[in-house]
């Protein structure tokens, strides 16, 4: 931005037009159980390039719904990617299989990142992305389990989805499926502000969980500035050291790290904290590791700019991986 | 079904009805927050170590893994004290339970003053107003022991999110056996014709004993309803017994804002405006005593009802004519 020379301002219906093309991934489908931890889970390279798309369709949705937060959205979407798209074993046909992995957004308010997975995975058509924050349709401002197929449980109100994770750990244990379903919750820097996550932390390890991954989307920025000025939780990696947790700090944005930090966790004998370093808002680079950005919509010229920078990432990465003979 | 005949606490109905919950189905699991003996909860710890989750001095932590549980397929009672159960849990409550609409029943023991010595940081008189208002949240105050103990065996098989309150002393009972159900809540326990004494847990026993006074002091017939499903209000009931008294008095343990007393007062303002007093709690926290002098140092006692109603007597034929505009007066 800025320096650049200007460019035609694409209108609103512009931008959903020249997004309408983005249908660019030829098997939404998810990688069977088995194929998650086989020779045929999709690669490195695909599942960044998934978290291109999963971006590109999280600014399509903010810019429509004009409400959300998308600079969070973004920074766990190599998160969301790695776990829908490799490690997670769910089915799409059916939600309620009792064996599948359960996934939580304790952050609700990066729904748009889940809602995109959900919608690639055909949890509910593409076109209901659009719908987001609109009255009389399925995508509510943060995850509801009642509305949105594949949605857990419902969270949006900080600290208390870890909680949930330890209880929805505790229950698959009561039922004999600690070994198969495993449960991964993706918890925001303002989680861990939330004394309540400091409970659920406790807990789990004095119940013996061993199913249960915390992934801390540690982006450094909240909506008054950043962690370090608002209240600084300082090292995440020795608190939940300190709680007994098995602890590993990554890169969040490294998918490689993150691919091997999620698939080593549910191995574990005790629960796995994953610190991952972000940028809020990654991929926009107007927006990454900026403040200003929280709960804010972009404006179509944001939108836009977002979109074009976007859209040549995968564009490159869908080329990288053709070069490769990656049938994409 | 036999219960109890001498006075026993409702929160030791949660504990016994709990445990058969526990032998009958798999599914029940309970959490607790460092007050198991207290909520009577540990008998279905000692006997189900395994589904028993003692999340110590954490209740945010431990409504919200009742949510997951939950949402996982299991039918889990949550209980500690009242106060600290929709007090200090309000938004997990909400959040994870109600507004999921999940099968948690949360069972809050000692609601209401009649704790006695822990004073007002612990006496909860705002708990049924909290649960009431909040969307989807069925509310429910058993009388006595055998009571309790029903409402406690069919909870299990409502989907919907439930609160339920007993107290701390022991109780005289107000059902001479277990009830064979809960029926819609809102049981006439002595039939009446001059006034309506409408109350809820602890206050129905104390109603009962002040329509005997009424009775016996001066000849008044008071009908006495107990609420013990005091959300969904089975409306019907009680304007059956407005529109044949035409006066009431309700009474509860807690306060008259929000409480059974603007429960009752919203069916009546709507459907048949006669007047409502109240009894309970008014603009004030509770303080340190004995159960009983916390009762009756609060007006909570059957003297405290039957002063009410006289009262609401004196004013019954003044506003009891007939409108000067309006429908007829029925």
């Amino acid at each position: 931005m800025g320096d650049a020379a200007p460019k035609p301002v694409k209108t609103e219906a512009a931008n959903l037009a020249s997004m309408s093309h983005l249908r660019p991934v030829p098997d939404p489908r998810p990688p069977s159980k088995e194929a998650a931890r086989g020779e045929s889970a999709p690669t490195i390279a695909e599942l960044e390039r998934w978290a291109t798309v999963l971006r590109i369709e999280c600014v399509r949705m903010l810019a429509v719904a004009k409400s959300g937060h998308l600079d969070s959205s973004l920074s766990a979407a190599d998160i969301v990617s790695a776990l829908y798209n490799r490690v997670l074993c769910h089915d799409p046909e059916d939600p309620a299989w009792r064996e599948r992995d359960r996934f939580v957004l304790c952050k609700g308010h990066a729904a748009p990142i889940q809602y995109a997975a959900l919608a690639h995975h055909g949890y509910f058509a593409l076109e209901d992305l659009q719908g987001l924050r609109k009255i009389g349709k399925p995508l509510q401002g943060h995850p509801d389990m009642n509305r949105t197929p594949g949605v857990e449980v419902s969270t949006g109100s900080l600290g208390q989805g870890l909680s949930m994770c330890v209880g929805i750990a505790l229950a698959l244990r009561l039922d004999n499926l600690q070994d198969t379903a495993h449960v991964f919750g993706v918890l925001s820097d303002g989680d861990c502000q939330e004394g309540q996550t400091w409970e659920a932390a406790t807990a789990a390890v004095h119940f013996g969980v061993t199913n249960l991954t915390a992934i801390v989307d540690y982006n450094h920025l909240q909506t008054d500035g950043t962690t370090e000025q608002v209240m600084d939780i300082g090292d995440m990696r020795a608190k939940f050291e300190a709680f007994g947790w098995d602890t590993v700090e990554i890169d969040g944005h490294d998918m490689g790290q993150i691919v091997e930090a999620l698939e080593r966790s549910r191995t574990l004998d005790r629960p796995a904290a994953i610190i991952a370093q972000t940028k809020k808002g990654r991929g926009v680079s107007f927006m990454e590791g900026r403040f200003g950005f929280h709960g804010k919509p972009p404006t179509p010229e944001q939108a836009s700019d977002a979109l074009d920078e976007l859209e040549s990432q995968l564009r490159r990465q869908t080329d990288a991986l053709r070069a490769g003979g990656e049938d994409i | 079904m036999a219960g109890k005949t001498e006075a026993t606490a409702t929160r030791a109905a949660y504990g016994d009805a709990l445990l058969a919950l526990g032998e009958a189905h798999e599914d029940v699991v309970a959490l607790d927050a460092d007050l198991s003996v207290s909520t009577q909860s540990a008998k279905f710890g000692d006997a189900f170590p395994d589904r028993f989750f003692n999340v110590g001095a954490a209740e945010a932590n431990m409504m919200s893994m009742a949510c997951g549980m939950a949402a996982t397929g299991k039918r889990p009672y949550a209980s500690t004290f009242a106060i600290f159960a929709t007090g200090r849990a309000y938004d997990q409550i909400r959040l994870g339970i109600a507004h999921n609409e999940l099968p948690v029943r949360v069972c809050a023991s000692h609601g209401g003053v009649s704790l006695g010595e822990d004073g007002a940081s612990h006496q909860m008189i705002e708990d049924i107003a909290l649960m009431r208002v909040m969307p989807k949240m069925q509310v429910v105050v058993p009388a006595d022991y055998n009571q309790a103990y029903r409402a406690v065996i069919d909870s299990y098989e409502s989907d919907e999110p439930m609160y339920l309150r007993f107290g701390r002393p022991s109780t005289p009972v107000v059902y001479d056996e277990i009830p064979d159900s809960m029926g819609h809540g809102v049981d006439v326990l002595r039939e009446g014709k001059d006034i309506s004494l409408i109350a809820t847990g602890h206050m129905v026993w104390r109603a009962l004993d002040a329509a005997e006074s009424l009775e016996s002091e001066d000849g008044i017939e008071a009908e006495v309803v107990n609420v013990s499903i005091i959300k969904p209000l089975h409306s019907e009931t009680v304007l059956e017994s407005l529109a044949k008294t035409g006066v009431a008095v309700t009474a509860e343990e807690h306060r008259v804002v929000g409480g059974l007393a603007d429960a009752v007062r919203e069916v009546a303002a709507e459907q048949h405006p006669v007047p409502v007093f109240a009894v309970g709690m008014g603009d004030e926290f509770g303080v340190s005593g004995t159960g009983e002098a916390c009762m009756e140092h609060f007006g909570l006692t059957a003297r405290g009802i039957a002063d009410r109603a006289r009262e609401a007597l004196l004013l019954k034929p003044i506003v009891s004519h007939p409108p000067l505009f309006g429908p007829d007066w029925t």
